[in-house]
């Protein structure tokens, strides 16, 4: 008999933390078969964020570090810098690496570390429950934007981090992707091995891909709305595209 | 090397934490240490190590957090305002156990303050100074020559301890040129690192991390820190007693302060005035046991300090009210001076009138 599906020994036989619906799942499972796929998982060192994802490391089976809010990118500059021939990559939410940490993703970038970013981009903080993120959508109504995200009442704009990344001399390869349906999941797995390659290649600088992926929760949807909500919404201020490289 | 050269201490302690093994410096621009992060930029590449300047103190502790958990050596180096913004670094590392060597040229606060020479981070280096429970070893040397070994002991202790190791300097410690000597011998059998991020190569999954949400867990690994604390205040206090068997006033004071200390002693003395110093070298763990055994016999101490009165807390607590502890402190980048050091032993010794 033929195995035509068998789980990747780089993610752990347990069950997650994460809320029914939520992408983090699909990502971690991705993240973990890029990683077995590559043959990479005994030079791989992760690197896990302060959001939803901070337990990462009970789920995916390399060494990992947690790291305070929003300092990944600098983590992965002091490992990769005194590690070249180690695979570095940190787990980034939108809270984590568009808020609290937007000075070190743009100087990771800047400096052309040779790095790779898993950015997870919800549009909600998560784990501190269901706050505005720089990237929550006009109008999306969170638990510090109760009238929906307003511009006027100083709320600001969605912010588009990988566009400014993409600009950047540093950046070899920024590509958004989103966990909504299985052509985005299978480009997502594509795009997340294109950027471990480019660092296994020695590429001189940062390899992005950001995932629109799905919160359900502070949503307040379905998991099947929360797909389709990605697409019909999300997707107009964060456009599926690959940015750079 | 090992010929006695004239170098400044911010590039004497530079070099003497590249003999004493240093992977990787991260640093940010921030005077009065300016001459380190110019120093290592130029050295550590040319011993093919890293250098990388940071885009802020936040991101070089956090630079030194990642070459940390991979068992590298890594160091910064700051003055005060950098080193407040590297408490959240601090406290990650305290929790994560990771070994790490900051240095700290202390300049005159609060706030922007100014640049000229301070003690004024005392407290802040002393008790920890991140959130959280946890302390780092502080080492506060008194020369360029002190300086400068005070790395390989720093890094030394930052390895057995797993915990960051920082080096309270100042202004003038930083800038003023001494002649030094640079010895690079093994001083200390260190443990492995079998906790370091490598890959998971021949062994299971290695996590560095410093959340424990399990009820209980916490509360364990900070009792084992305290535990661990107590080993250090027990084995690794360092100071130097200067002519106090008959003293009848002992100056404590640290760092530059107690070179200036040291002038007015041996100046009062020779004025007939029995006095004598304790210079605490290791400020945490703070020589306790020695201030309090001199309290049983002695009468006085006078503690000297570039602040408002901070180490001198720490006397009050060792001395434990069996003397009387009194504070000649100058903040805000003032430095006290032999004469005016002097003149106060002056005024606490010799009876009113007498003179």
């Amino acid at each position: 008999m033929n195995t035509v599906f068998q789980r990747t020994s780089v993610l752990k036989n347990c069950s997650t933390h994460y809320c029914p619906g939520c992408g983090h799942g699909i990502a971690h499972r991705l993240l973990a078969e890029v990683v077995d796929e590559l043959n990479i998982q005994d030079r791989t060192i992760g690197i896990a964020p302060v959001g939803c994802a901070v337990l990462a490391y009970n789920y995916l089976d390399v060494d990992m570090i947690e790291v305070a809010h929003g300092r990944a990118p600098a983590v992965a500059t002091g490992m990769k810098r005194t590690n070249p021939d180690k695979i570095i990559f940190s787990y980034q939410g939108d809270g984590d690496l568009a808020a609290i940490g937007t000075a070190e993703i743009i100087h990771a970038a800047h400096r052309a570390e040779r790095i790779t970013v898993i950015f997870i981009n919800n549009a909600v903080f998560g784990m501190t429950g269901g706050q505005m993120a720089p990237t929550t959508m006009l109008g999306q109504i969170t638990a510090t934007t109760q009238q929906g995200r307003n511009p006027s009442n100083g709320q600001g704009y969605p912010l588009q981090v990988s566009e400014i990344l993409a600009l950047l001399p540093g950046t070899v390869y920024v590509e958004r992707c989103a966990l909504s349906g299985v052509p985005g999941i299978k480009r997502t797995k594509a795009a997340m091995k294109h950027a471990f390659g480019l660092q296994m290649d020695d590429a001189p600088g940062l390899s992005l891909v950001e995932i629109l992926s799905p919160c359900p929760t502070y949503w307040r949807m379905s998991p099947a709305k929360a797909m389709k909500w990605i697409e019909e919404e999300m997707c107009k201020a964060f456009p599926i595209a690959r940015l750079k490289g | 090397m090992s010929e006695r050269i004239l170098m400044c201490g911010n590039e004497a302690l530079a070099e003497a934490a590249i003999v004493a093994g240093c992977d990787a410096y991260f640093g940010y621009p921030i005077t009065p240490q300016n001459e380190i992060t110019a120093y290592m930029s130029e050295r550590m590449p040319q011993e093919g190590r890293v250098f990388v300047q940071s885009e802020s103190e936040l991101a070089a502790i956090n630079m030194v957090f990642g070459a940390a958990a991979t068992g590298k050596r890594a160091m910064t180096s700051s003055s005060s305002p950098g080193i407040s913004l590297m408490q959240e670094g601090i406290s990650y590392l305290a929790g994560a156990e990771l070994p790490a060597v900051v240095v700290n040229v202390m300049r005159g606060g609060p706030g922007l303050g100014n640049i000229a020479p301070s003690q004024g981070d005392y407290f802040q280096a002393t008790r920890g100074g991140g959130h959280g429970d946890y302390c780092t070893i502080v080492l506060g040397p008194a020369s360029v020559q002190e300086l400068a070994d005070c790395m390989p002991l720093a890094f030394d202790l930052a390895d057995q301890y797993r915990m960051t190791v920082m080096v309270l300097a100042d202004g003038i410690l930083g800038q003023m040129m001494e002649p030094v000597t640079l010895d690079p011998k093994p001083r200390r059998e260190l443990p492995p690192k079998p906790w370091a991020l490598t890959g998971m190569k021949d062994r299971k999954q290695n996590i560095v991390r410093s959340l424990y949400l399990a009820d209980g867990a916490l509360e364990e690994l900070n009792n084992r820190f305290m535990a661990k604390y107590r080993q250090i205040q027990d084995n690794e206090v360092l100071c130097e007693q200067y002519r106090i068997e008959d003293a009848e006033i002992i100056i404590v004071a640290y760092g530059i302060v107690a070179r200036i200390a040291r002038a007015a002693v041996d100046q009062a003395r020779e004025e007939g005035i029995r006095a004598g110093m304790i210079r605490p070298i290791t400020l945490w763990p703070f020589p306790s046991e020695q201030i309090g055994s001199a309290a049983d016999t002695f009468r006085m101490f006078l503690a000297v300090e570039m602040s408002c009165g901070q180490m001198v807390e720490d006397v009050r607590l060792a001395v434990a009210g069996k003397c009387p502890v009194l504070l000649h402190g100058r903040p805000g980048g003032g430095v006290p001076t032999a004469e005016e050091v002097l003149e106060k032993i002056r005024q606490l010794t010799i009876p009113a009138g007498a003179a």
